[in-house]
């Protein structure tokens, strides 16, 4: 395929509840310009042959998670894939699977925001009050960030529990993205929620059903790589079944610099809006 | 909450074969789950033939002339296989899975390496030794006696 190319095709599965017993594709032919994403021709079919086509979209560069769909035949971000990328001048979209659809390229992500929800996806400690009117800063080194920083990057977008053949034939399957924020969590040196999650992450829900397929990281457009974070999240779990796992406190308050003075003609924050 | 008529989407065993990109890893997590349902099978059928020994003398050898001859000696060759693979396969997946082949994680820089590329020498090396042990069962199997 070359920049020489001036039309390609669109192929789009379409299912409006309201309408349709099943969905069905339709084919566009839409003027290509070097350049173009996948969500660039969606907008262009939408503008000149598919007014009703519905798909969700927002950020357009690969930040906001909500345009993850089946790009021929495998998930991704539309609007972070470039269609010189694939290959032909056939692009076929459907959308992301193991989700029901709502309606064309729309899926219903709640059984994925509900998993993630269950895990506890935030920092857990004991010390509510600080917690909730915080004093200062927990203490974080460098080290302890690149534990769980990779996993942080996730947009929730559902590329990974589309690839996921665990999640492809088990719903009761918690899927990459929640376990994998979950690990994040753990690993996380202000967190200290990790026994109250294992307690969650037992049975057909947790990562013992991850065999290591390997879909979701390869999918991954944010390279979060969540079936490295499910396995070692399975290590820690191991060691903690073993009490082997040395128990971690989460951390404290940073100490507070002292002795520094606001230099001069530099004003005060505004106050907290939230 | 929102109610949608949703229209299930829900990829089933198909997941397990193509459903996103084919991965050699996929590939090795379908016949992992399809081999241990051979050799569970296989067990089954074992415990069935074998238990005609605590009967009678007379129904073991009826038992074990039933299941002679090359259609079950090649039968027998594939579980053997199956058993290969899945024992080869499997100290991969104990390895990874209690994260010891999957590397720490790392700041993501396009092009992404992930874990699945990190534990590939190891999946590589897991199905040379299963190929081996086949081969070696293999020879066993057809050609020393
Ligand atoms: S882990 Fe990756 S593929 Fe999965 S939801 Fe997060 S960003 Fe998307
Ligand atoms: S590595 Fe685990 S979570 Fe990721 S796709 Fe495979 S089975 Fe699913
Ligand atoms: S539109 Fe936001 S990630 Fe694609």
């Amino acid at each position: 395929m070359s920049d020489t190319m001036h039309e390609v095709t669109y192929r789009i599965r379409h299912f409006d509840p309201n309408r349709d017993a099943a969905p069905h594709w339709e084919e566009y032919r839409i003027p290509y310009a070097p350049g173009m994403t996948v969500l660039d021709g969606l907008w262009k079919v939408k503008e000149l042959h598919a007014p009703g086509l519905a798909w969700r979209s927002s950020c357009r560069m690969g930040v906001c998670g909500s345009c993850g769909m089946l790009i021929n035949g495998k998930p991704g971000l539309a609007c972070n894939t470039q269609i010189s990328e694939l290959g032909t001048s056939l692009v076929a979209v459907a959308p992301l699977p193991n989700f029901e659809i709502v309606r064309d390229l729309v899926p219903d992500l709640r059984p994925m925001i509900e998993a993630h929800r269950v895990l506890m996806p935030y920092i857990l400690r004991d010390d509510v009050e600080e917690r909730e009117n915080p004093t200062g800063e927990f203490w974080q080194s460098p080290e302890e960030l690149e534990h769980y920083l990779q996993f942080s990057y996730c947009i929730k977008c559902g590329c990974c529990m589309a690839a996921c053949p665990t999640y492809a034939t088990d719903p009761s399957y918690s899927g990459p993205m929640p376990l994998g924020q979950a690990h994040r969590y753990n690993s996380d040196s202000r967190d200290g929620g990790f026994a109250a999650r294992r307690e969650l992450l037992f049975g057909e829900k947790g990562p013992w059903r991850c065999h290591f397929a390997g879909e979701c990281s390869r999918v991954c457009p944010k390279g979060v790589d969540p079936a490295k974070a499910i396995q070692l999240m399975k290590r820690e779990l191991v060691l903690s079944f073993l009490r082997l796992r040395r128990a971690k406190c989460p951390s404290g308050l940073a100490k507070k610099p002292e002795g520094i003075g606001r230099r001069e003609g530099i004003p005060e924050a505004p106050a907290p809006t939230v | 909450m929102l109610e949608s008529k949703g229209r299930p989407n829900r990829l089933g065993l198909w997941g397990w074969l193509g459903g996103g990109r084919w991965g050699l890893e996929r590939y090795l997590y379908t016949l992992h789950r399809l081999t241990g349902l051979g050799l569970l099978a296989y067990f089954l059928l074992h415990i069935v033939v074998t238990s005609s020994r605590a009967i009678s003398p007379e129904r073991w050898k009826a038992a074990m002339d039933s299941v002679t001859g090359p259609l079950f000696t090649v039968g027998e060759f594939l579980v053997f296989v199956a058993f290969a693979f899945h024992a080869a396969n499997g100290i991969r997946l104990v390895l990874v899975e209690l994260g010891w082949a999957v590397g720490k994680p790392i700041e993501p820089v396009y092009p992404y390496r992930t874990s699945v590329n990190f534990q590939r020498p190891l999946a590589v090396g897991a199905m040379i030794l299963a190929v081996i042990v086949m081969m070696l069962g293999g020879l066993d199997f057809f050609v020393l006696d």
